[in-house]
Order: C-alpha cells, then sequence, then structure tokens
C-alpha cells in the first residue's frame, strides 16, 4: 500500500529537483572555495571563473560606471578643440579626447564580460539611469581648464587608478594597465598648460589660478566620501577589486600636488593642507560632501548639460549605425547569392 | 551661439550650484526598441595585435561592429593608436572554443609529475660544456 502510493505521486520531477539543487549547491560551494583560494593567494578571477553574485554586481557597477565616466568625460575637453590656441594644443587635445573615447571601450569590454550587453548599459547612461564620476558636472569655463583637468582631474584618476591595474577581476585589471600607459601624457600635457600660462601674462597666470582654485576640490572628491561613510569599500578591498581606501589615495594625491604646485608658481586654494608627522599622512581642509552627493543626485552644474549632448551625439549617430549594418547585410546577402 | 563660443560659460561655476535643479530628464523612450534592432547586428569581435615582425599576436581585447572590415578599422583606431601593431586579427567572439575553467584539474593534468620533460630534470650534467 505505502509503495503504491509512493509510485502514484510523481515522485521523480522532486528528486531531480532536489538533486539539481544538491549538484548546484555543491557546485556553489567548490566554487566558492576556489573564488576564495584565488583571493587569498591575490591571483586574478577570469569571467568564466565561479564568482559571487555580489562580486559580479560591484564590479559591473564600477566597471561600468567608471566607463561612463570616461564618456561623458569627452565633453568637457571636446568644448575646447575648436578654440585651442595652437594647432599643437588642438591636435594634444584630439588625441586625449580620442584616448577618453577608446578607454570608454575598454571599460565596456570588461564590464561586458560580466554578463552585461553594452546596449543595456549604454541605454542606462542615456536614459539617466546610470553614475558617472562627479568631477564631469563641472564646467570647464577658460583654457586654464583644459590645463587643470589634466593636472589635477587625470591627476587624481592616474592615482586612483594605478592600483585598479591590480583589481583582481582580470579583464578589469587588464583594462586598467593599458589605460593608466595612457593616462600620464594626459597629466603632463595638462601640466604643461598651466606653467605655460603661469610663466606667461599676470592675466594668464591669474587664470591659471582660477582654474586650479576652481578644480580642487573636486577633483579631491573624485576619490570618493570620507572612508567612514563609503560602505561598499571595505568588501571592495577586502575582495582586492579596492587596494587603498579612499581617504588613504586623498592624502598620498594633496601630497604629490603640494610638490606640484610649487614647480607650476601657483598655489592650492587650501590653507590646511599639511602633513602631519604622527601619522605621516598629508591633510587638507574640509570638503563639502553635501554638494557632491548633489552632484551625484543629479543637481550639479552641468548634469542636464552633459546628458543632453550625450544624447544628441547617440541620435547624430544612428545613421552610421544603420548604414554599417546595412552595409554588412548586403555583404552577407552578396555572398549567398555568389555561393548559390 | 558662433561655432567658437563656449558653451560651458553660462553654467554656474562650482560655488555656484543651483541646487534647486531638477535632475537631469530622463531619455525619451520611444525609439529605443529599433535602436536595438540596429545595434543588436554589431557582433562581438576579439581583436589580436602583433607588435612587430617576428612575434605573434596577442590578444588585446574585444570591440563591437557589423562586419570584418569594420572591425579591422575600428581595431586600429581602438588598440593601436601609439604604433602598437603592425598587422590585426579579428576573430568573431562566438567562434572561439575555450576550455573549461571548471576542469582545469583534469584538463590540464597530463603534464604533472613529468618534471622529465624539462632540462632543469637533469643535473648531473652540471658543468660540462656545451650541454
Amino acid at each position: 500500500m505505502a509503495a503504491q502510493n509512493l509510485q502514484s505521486v510523481p515522485a521523480e520531477p522532486t528528486a531531480d529537483q532536489t538533486q539539481a539543487q544538491a549538484a548546484q549547491q555543491e557546485a556553489d560551494t567548490a566554487g566558492q572555495a576556489h573564488f576564495d583560494r584565488v583571493i587569498a593567494e591575490d591571483s586574478r578571477i577570469e569571467p568564466k571563473d565561479w564568482m559571487p553574485a555580489a562580486y559580479r554586481k560591484t564590479l559591473l557597477r564600477q566597471v561600468s560606471q567608471h566607463a561612463h565616466s570616461e564618456i561623458i568625460g569627452m565633453q568637457p575637453e571636446a568644448n575646447w578643440i575648436s578654440r585651442a590656441p595652437s594647432l599643437k594644443r588642438k591636435s594634444i587635445l584630439m588625441a586625449k579626447v580620442q584616448d577618453e573615447a577608446g578607454h570608454g571601450l575598454y571599460l565596456y569590454s570588461a564590464a561586458e564580460t560580466l554578463g552585461q550587453s553594452r546596449d543595456k548599459m549604454m541605454d542606462d547612461l542615456i536614459a539617466g539611469k546610470a553614475r558617472y564620476s562627479s568631477i564631469f558636472n563641472y564646467p570647464a569655463l577658460t583654457w586654464a581648464d583644459m590645463g587643470a583637468i589634466g593636472w589635477l582631474v587625470d591627476g587624481a584618476a592616474i592615482c586612483n587608478q594605478v592600483p585598479l591595474c591590480r583589481a583582481s577581476y582580470g579583464p578589469y585589471g587588464r583594462a586598467m594597465v593599458r589605460i593608466c600607459k595612457e593616462e600620464s601624457f594626459h597629466q603632463r600635457q595638462g601640466f604643461e598648460i598651466l606653467l605655460e600660462l603661469s610663466n606667461g601674462t599676470a592675466a594668464q597666470k591669474q587664470m591659471a589660478q582660477d582654474a586650479v582654485n576652481r578644480w580642487y576640490a573636486p577633483a579631491l572628491m573624485m576619490f570618493g566620501p570620507p572612508d567612514d561613510d563609503s560602505p561598499n569599500s571595505k568588501q571592495s578591498m577586502a575582495w582586492n577589486i579596492k587596494r587603498f581606501s579612499n581617504d588613504e589615495l586623498r592624502s598620498r594625491f594633496v601630497g604629490m600636488m603640494v610638490e606640484q604646485v610649487r614647480v607650476l608658481g601657483l598655489t592650492l586654494p587650501d590653507d590646511q593642507v599639511r602633513y602631519n608627522e604622527d601619522t605621516k599622512k598629508w591633510e587638507h581642509g574640509p570638503l563639502d560632501w553635501h554638494e557632491f552627493q548633489e552632484v551625484l543626485a543629479g543637481r550639479g552644474p552641468c548634469n542636464a548639460q552633459r546628458l543632453e549632448r550625450r544624447r544628441e551625439a547617440h541620435d547624430d549617430g544612428a545613421w552610421v549605425r544603420e548604414a554599417a549594418a546595412a552595409y554588412a547585410a548586403k555583404q552577407v546577402n552578396k555572398q549567398k547569392e555568389y555561393a548559390a | 551661439m558662433s561655432p567658437h563660443g563656449n558653451p560651458e560659460a553660462p553654467a554656474s561655476g562650482a560655488a555656484e550650484i543651483n541646487r534647486e535643479a531638477p535632475k537631469a530628464s530622463p531619455a525619451p523612450e520611444q525609439s529605443a526598441p529599433a535602436e536595438h534592432h540596429d545595434r543588436s547586428a554589431w557582433g562581438l569581435w576579439e581583436v589580436f595585435v602583433r607588435s612587430s615582425r617576428g612575434l605573434s599576436h596577442v590578444h588585446a581585447g574585444s570591440l563591437h561592429a557589423p562586419d570584418a572590415a569594420m572591425a579591422l578599422r575600428n581595431a586600429r583606431d581602438l588598440y593601436t593608436r601609439r604604433n602598437e601593431g603592425v598587422s590585426i586579427w579579428v576573430v568573431p567572439a562566438d567562434a572561439i572554443a575555450a576550455s573549461d575553467p571548471d576542469s582545469k584539474g583534469s584538463f590540464f593534468e597530463s603534464p604533472q609529475g613529468k618534471d622529465y620533460r624539462h632540462a632543469t630534470y637533469y643535473t648531473k650534467s652540471e658543468g660540462v660544456k656545451h650541454l
């Protein structure tokens, strides 16, 4: 009787499900063990490896936001290409903006390996759903801003990105190696622009100082909120994605700028910069974190303008995408005809 | 505005952030499906670059392109802006067969314990010239 009952209920799918669940659990346990071992050895995770869902999610957010930042970051500088003071400066600026586009594409490639389509990322950016670095929502008002952006903004980016070359996710680290190689020219050309202005007329020197004054605090805020207020940092460091905390990197950056601003013959707009002998760290004055949050939330000086421009560029490029796809389809059809 | 005007100029400086400024408006959604259809024709390509004559092509990264000719041109612009290469291969990503990372152990087991395949295994000839 009991046996009959057992046979009459659809026992098999349940057993299969249980088995599948058990197999999945076993795979997850083995996967987690492998993941933990790779992280403990400070080795690299590759796209096809098992990884915790939260690790994938964190990376996808970070890498796609990074990619968006490169793409939006073309705008403040592209704006000055037509008004660069010489043909040499124009060529340099074009090369730099082209690099930013390239960096965006390297990073989209890396993000894609985590299982998100590029189209989805692009759509999220255009729809205003995705975040990008707060820094690009500030306006580039004068030519000296090209200097200050290169020196301070790219300088801060390099400081942040060099440790990311060792990020535990292989494709991200490899993209960062390529990016860092190219980025050093960006900072140097910015430094040169400021140096030339600083050694120019009084008005030019004033213009350089004004640009440094405006970009200093936003550049320091690029490293992200203070450590006490950065909930995700700790986990990212445990996963070897981040190697140093926001405050640590910010402090290092301030130290470098203190040296370099002297060579420029300019000053940092911060009278509280000092080296703390006890902690062996550079300290700076207070930053306006309310402003940072506002800009991130979409209420900065240029947020609307940047997104609008991005949408226009996307729409303006529609005919190119359509033409390329139509041409590719035509070629495929021709080949089929020949084959037939 | 003249083509040489600064479109950035009207925006307020960092110190004058408009706290009341509305959040950037979301993009119109209607064109999205058609776009998706167009762009789905752009497949993923893996790019291999030979840095100089005599060396192998090495994987540099990936990109999207509608066909091989465009993939090559995009690869040139994306991966060889600084003379990084003298030759480029592009391969449709889905044409690449890869070993399964989960079978790591057994798949690569064969060379394990076969030290005698390396010259360093043979130590008795140490000090003998030209060997």
